[in-house]
């Protein structure tokens, strides 16, 4: 009787709307290690699986930027907490998609897990930094606070697959936005996995979608789709980013655009503070 | 299906073979129960088929195009107001403002008491206005108040009457009692087109299905439609599929075309395209137009605005650029 077992190989599909589904149009790509093995075939988006994870999107807008602001800090640190219980199987992940040594891998996901509670703890905090009480002349007062944008397509960072993807998804759905992100096309595989620890963490489907596949053919559905409020260049490829943000201006999206950035170091306020609009509003002082 | 139907050769079904048919609650219930049963794996097997076709660029275009003109624009809430209905009629004469290729939608749908008002506000447009009758949804009530209603819309100047079956007296198999009110609504509907609704979703069965879409094309129906939108599970594509057969078997036997009307549950334009697919595989190219075929629905309309403007535009369109109704 051999004892061999199986390989129990796992199949890397699309995270959009809280489930798991294979791209629409059947098709997936390998994916190969840095140093050249065939790692895993992940599926390869359709722009119409972008416009499904859209419309994942915008429908769990309603109720993730009607959440407490304390309820979203909550389910990210969630998120924080289900990530740190598999750093085992991320470091394995980002060690074959970076080719980085494994304790440089492992320092990368424990990176990845203080930078999710980072910005948890920034949910309840960032509207009193941005908001503010305006003085008026006149019996009123005049409050302004930061409000969400509303769905958010980010292009993740090409050499960063983990770090990079959660340093851009985290700032977009901690201020109450959805997000749609287009995974690293060259190491889709960590993304894919974080898709299954959002997907039993409280995270309501939908607020988070994982797309995978060609950036180049993904990218310009997402930039140019019209009920899509921002854009996150991060992976962009410089020629291309320039087209997706003329694309973005048919309905004058917020767009970040790339540029040479540290993701190992503190991030600061920036990401936060881009997807979110300021409203103000007049009330007569009660007498 | 062209399978011979008991007792009854098709082809030979003329008015005096009619006549015969409802001399008796016997010999109406020996031609229904007479008809060929429903293969329920089949149709669905064959509906699912269907459903997988494929329609893309311009064959798309003008799948949209027709089904826009298909469409009834429904509503039928009790907060209906009058300014609701205007502004629904607004929307059925130009659909989408930003593109004036837009056809129009065949027809508006409201309560009888919101007829006037759809009338005036579609005055000089070819959209028509159609008004459910008899005790809508439940079809429960005596048979002068559900000739009254009727009437009332008719008055007020409704084309088409969409009314209610009594499913309890079609469960019950008193297919006489059904058959006499329909053709009595008919009556009183004078000119205007009538839709029997079939309730499909009380039917049970595929069997019940075809029958009573028999039976409603017999009491002289101009059009079957399968729901009121009000019972869950509504249009579904094998009920659609059925009633497809039977005004094709009805054709066939008297050489009187009646319509059909699904409706309910047509949300997004992949399901209308499923439907029009079907009305041209099993009724026939003959059906394909608004005069013999119609979707009742109403947010499937801004479904079928956002595909077009994603032809016209290449972009992928959203709720924010179509109208919240």
């Amino acid at each position: 009787m051999s004892t061999e077992r199986l390989a129990v190989r796992k199949t890397y599909k699309l995270y959009v709307g809280g489930g798991f589904p294979r791209s629409e149009s059947g098709r997936s790509y390998p994916v190969t290690a840095v140093s050249g093995g065939f790692l895993a075939n992940a599926a390869r988006a359709s722009r119409k699986d972008a416009r499904d994870a859209v419309v994942a999107a915008r429908k769990a807008f309603p109720g993730w930027s009607g959440a407490t602001a304390y309820n979203r800090g909550q389910v990210l640190y969630r998120v924080a907490e289900l990530l740190e219980g598999r750093r085992a199987q991320f470091a394995d992940e980002v060690r074959a998609a970076e080719g980085l040594t494994r304790k440089d891998a492992a320092a990368v996901v424990d990176a990845a897990v203080d930078r999710l509670v980072w910005y948890a703890g920034w949910a309840d905090k960032i509207t009193q930094i941005t908001g503010a009480a305006n003085p008026v002349a006149g019996p009123y007062f005049n409050l302004s606070t930061s409000e969400p944008t509303g769905v958010v397509c980010a292009l993740a960072p090409r050499e960063s697959s983990l770090l990079g993807l959660i340093s851009v998804v985290a700032p977009v759905v901690i201020t109450g936005n959805t997000a749609v992100v287009a995974a690293s096309e060259t190491g889709p595989l960590p993304a894919v996995s974080l898709g299954e620890v959002l997907a039993t963490s409280d995270v309501p489907g939908g607020v988070v979608n994982v797309l995978t596949g060609r950036t180049a053919e993904i990218a310009p559905a997402l930039a140019a789709h019209m009920d899509v409020n921002g854009l996150d260049l991060a992976g962009a490829p410089g020629d291309l980013a320039r087209e997706l943000e003329t694309a973005a201006t048919h309905n004058l999206k917020r767009v970040l655009r790339p540029c040479a950035e540290d993701w190992a170091a503190e991030p600061g306020l920036t990401r936060l503070t881009h997807w979110l609009e300021t409203k103000t509003v007049w009330h007569p002082v009660g007498t | 299906m062209t399978a011979p139907l008991t007792g009854l050769d098709p082809g030979v079904i003329d008015p005096g073979a009619v006549e015969d048919l409802i001399s008796s609650d016997a010999s109406l219930r020996r031609f229904l129960h007479g008809l060929p049963g429903v293969d329920q794996v089949g149709v669905e097997a064959r509906s699912a088929a269907l459903a997988t076709r494929s329609v893309k660029t311009t064959a798309k275009a003008r799948a949209i195009d027709l089904a826009v003109r298909m469409i009834d624009l429904t509503t039928l809430e009790g907060a209906d107001t009058p300014g609701k209905v205007r502004s629904l009629c607004a929307k059925a004469r130009r659909p989408d403002p930003a593109d004036p290729t837009t056809p129009q939608v065949a027809a508006v749908c409201v309560y009888p008491d919101l007829v006037p008002v759809a009338v005036e506000a579609l005055d000089g447009s070819p959209v028509q206005v159609a008004s459910v009758a008899t005790a809508f949804p439940a079809g429960r009530a005596a048979l002068p108040v559900k000739l009254a209603d009727t009437a009332d819309a008719v008055a007020a100047g409704a084309h088409e009457v969409d009314m209610v079956i009594d499913r309890g007296a079609f469960l019950s198999g008193r297919y006489l009692h059904v058959y006499d009110e329909i053709r009595a609504v008919k009556d009183v509907c004078a000119g205007a087109h009538l839709k029997v609704i079939l309730e499909t979703g009380e039917l049970a069965t595929y069997d019940n299905v075809r029958r009573a879409s028999w039976l409603a094309m017999l009491a002289g129906g101009d059009f079957i439609k399968t729901s009121t939108g009000k019972v869950s599970p509504a249009a579904t594509l094998p009920v659609t599929l059925v009633m497809l057969e039977a005004v094709r078997d009805y054709r066939e036997a008297t050489g009187r075309q009646v319509g059909v009307k699904p409706a309910g549950g047509i949300r997004t334009t992949k399901d209308a395209l499923r439907h029009l697919v079907q009305v041209g595989e099993t009724a026939g190219e003959d059906w394909l137009d608004p005069r013999w075929f119609r979707l009742g629905a109403s947010s499937l309309l801004n479904d079928l605005l956002m595909q077009r403007a994603k032809a016209a535009s290449g972009r992928y369109s959203g709720p924010d650029y179509v109208s919240l109704d």
